[in-house]
């Protein structure tokens, strides 16, 4: 039986990954501190693996290759923009890092809510930044299926791989929080360079003798997919510049790659870490390599995510096969793990406490916390297996969705002269143009990116309100109830 | 409020968003083809490594601030 060889391998992984995770929080006392930003004390290899460990994702693998593939070109603002992204993180994540740790803050709420002192403001962020962490929680999940299927030849079906990796996600966080997640990453960033570098190299060369080759024939038979707009009819120049600047804004903009800034020992640790993880981009474009091939070697395919392991399936044996399988059940079940683990923490301390027992403690919360991962994991199955178009909407919305969280953050940084109403008033103005841009299906408007002109939106609507409350507070000094208490 | 970067790290932070983003139109070509590459994928390659040097720039500029 031909699938009983990668069924044991991808199983293998998958065991190893989660007794990895769930060893790894064994031996400390999971207090709400360690469990959701690992007592701030990670140097820079925790640091960087978590941080690799969430921004690598099924979309990564899956995503990227099938952009190249069924898009072609435009596909490149992926490179672009994770670069671009640790760009913006060298600057903005030390003193998100300063902040927390002068306020003990643990979640991206928790910032809007010190900053603002506004628990309405809080509450805005924190059920924008659920509804858009789910829809992305569950893309994981059904990237897994995907890949559970395709490489076991269809002898594991769908919704049992999906249900048993949950199971062991929901197990490892429950049991060891954010650093179980560092620790599994471990595993999955050394098989996934490996699986990027192996078949990036190896199916170019396996079909038409090396990378160079491959590319010729392309630039031959299909030279528009080499260049923007690609295979599409929209995506130009424009939407490549302002996709790129959403993207890269919005890059630490999602409540668990914001969140991740506290679990770093120092500042320093965040800056030095920025300036490495660049150069982990560099293993993308042998993915990118590998969606090219697969268009030339099995073109016509309906969904482009499968392209990869279809190639896989077809140019390799099969117990490699099952190592590609698992690196890639690896890459959705670590991110899985940190969005589960960020969703259950800003609900429980984030929405359910100001809302329904302000009076709950540190423990209490804690205790609350781990027992959402459990309702988390389930409401996740229930959406990948009976995947809703509710949860489609969502994620279309959600980097243009997150990023609208950005003038309140960077302002929030370095201006004393922004207000609550001001934020409140853009992210509001930002988050409903994207809502009706977007959900009209008016992505790209003009050309333009639509979150990109919601956030344009949202920073003249923010601006406008910061003017208006300094003319009418002049010529009093700035009053700025929540800078004051910032500032003590 | 945290310190903020001096002009000379935010420039050098502004570099890679020249090269990688707003300057698309000069790069987005196939020919000539480097390292087996087409130029755009090449020229974006070439810049990831670029990207880190500049941070790494910026953070010898601002350093001693610390």
């Amino acid at each position: 039986m031909k699938s009983a060889i990668p069924i044991a391998i991808i199983a293998a992984i998958v065991l190893l990954g989660s007794g990895i995770g769930l060893l790894a929080g064994s031996r400390r006392k999971m207090d709400l501190e360690q469990w959701t930003v690992g007592g701030r004390g990670f140097g820079l290899i925790l640091v960087w693996l978590l941080m690799a460990g969430e921004v690598y994702t099924t979309f990564a693998f899956l995503g990227a290759s099938g952009w190249a593939y069924s898009r072609g070109a435009p596909a490149l603002y992926i490179l672009a923009y994770i670069t671009l992204g640790y760009v913006v993180s060298f600057f903005i994540l030390p003193p998100i890092w300063e902040m927390g740790h002068k306020f003990s803050l643990q979640t991206q709420s928790d910032f809007f809510e010190t900053r603002y002192q506004s628990k309405a403001l809080a509450a805005l962020v924190s059920l924008s930044g659920v509804a858009f962490l789910i829809p992305y929680l569950e893309i994981q999940i059904t990237g897994l299926g995907i890949i559970a299927q395709i490489s076991s030849f269809d002898r594991i079906g769908r919704a049992p791989a999906m249900i048993i990796a949950v199971a062991l996600v929901a197990a490892f966080v429950f049991a060891g929080g954010i650093r179980a997640v560092a620790w599994v990453s471990i595993l999955k960033d050394a098989l996934m360079i490996f699986a990027a570098l192996a078949v990036g190299i190896g199916v170019p060369y396996i079909y038409f003798g090396g990378i160079r080759p491959m590319f010729s024939t392309l630039a031959h038979t299909r030279p528009a997919h080499l260049v923007m707009p690609g295979a599409t009819a929209h995506m130009g120049h424009a939407w490549y510049i302002s996709t790129v600047l959403l993207t890269s804004l919005g890059f630490y903009m999602w409540p668990h790659t914001f969140a991740a800034a506290f679990t770093a020992r120092s500042a320093a640790v965040l800056r030095r870490n920025a300036i490495v993880m660049p150069l982990y981009t560099l293993s993308l474009t042998f993915i990118f390599f590998t969606g090219f091939t697969a268009l030339l070697v099995i073109p016509g395919l309906s969904n482009g995510d499968l392209a990869l392991f279809t190639l896989v399936r077809k140019a390799f044996p099969n117990w490699f096969l099952g190592l590609i399988g698992g690196a890639g059940a690896l890459t959705a079940m670590v991110p899985a793990a940190i969005l589960l683990l960020t969703a259950a923490t800003l609900f429980a301390k984030n929405v359910y406490r100001p809302l329904f027992a302000p009076t709950m403690s540190e423990s209490q919360i804690a205790r609350l916390a781990r027992a959402m991962v459990i309702v988390l994991s389930l409401l996740t199955l229930y959406f990948a297996i009976y995947s809703s178009t509710t949860l489609v909407s969502l994620l279309l919305l959600g980097y243009a969705g997150v990023t609208q969280f950005f003038p309140g953050i960077v302002l929030g940084l370095y201006s004393n002269r922004v207000t609550k109403s001001a934020v409140f008033a853009g992210l509001l103005t930002g988050l409903l143009s994207a809502c009706v841009l977007i959900l009209s299906n008016h992505d790209p408007f003009l050309g333009v990116n639509a979150g990109f002109l919601a956030l344009c939106l949202n920073l003249t609507v923010t601006f406008a309100f910061i003017r208006v409350y300094s003319w009418r507070k002049k010529p009093s000094q700035t009053v700025d109830s929540g800078k004051a208490s910032f500032d003590a | 409020m945290p310190e903020k970067p001096s002009v000379r790290a935010v420039l050098l932070g502004a570099l890679p968003f020249l090269g990688m983003c707003f300057s698309v139109p000069l790069w987005d070509r196939i020919d000539p083809m480097v390292l087996g590459m087409p130029f755009n994928l090449f020229w974006l390659v070439l810049w990831i490594p670029v990207s880190s040097l500049c941070l790494w720039m910026a953070y010898r500029v601002d350093r001693h601030r610390r």
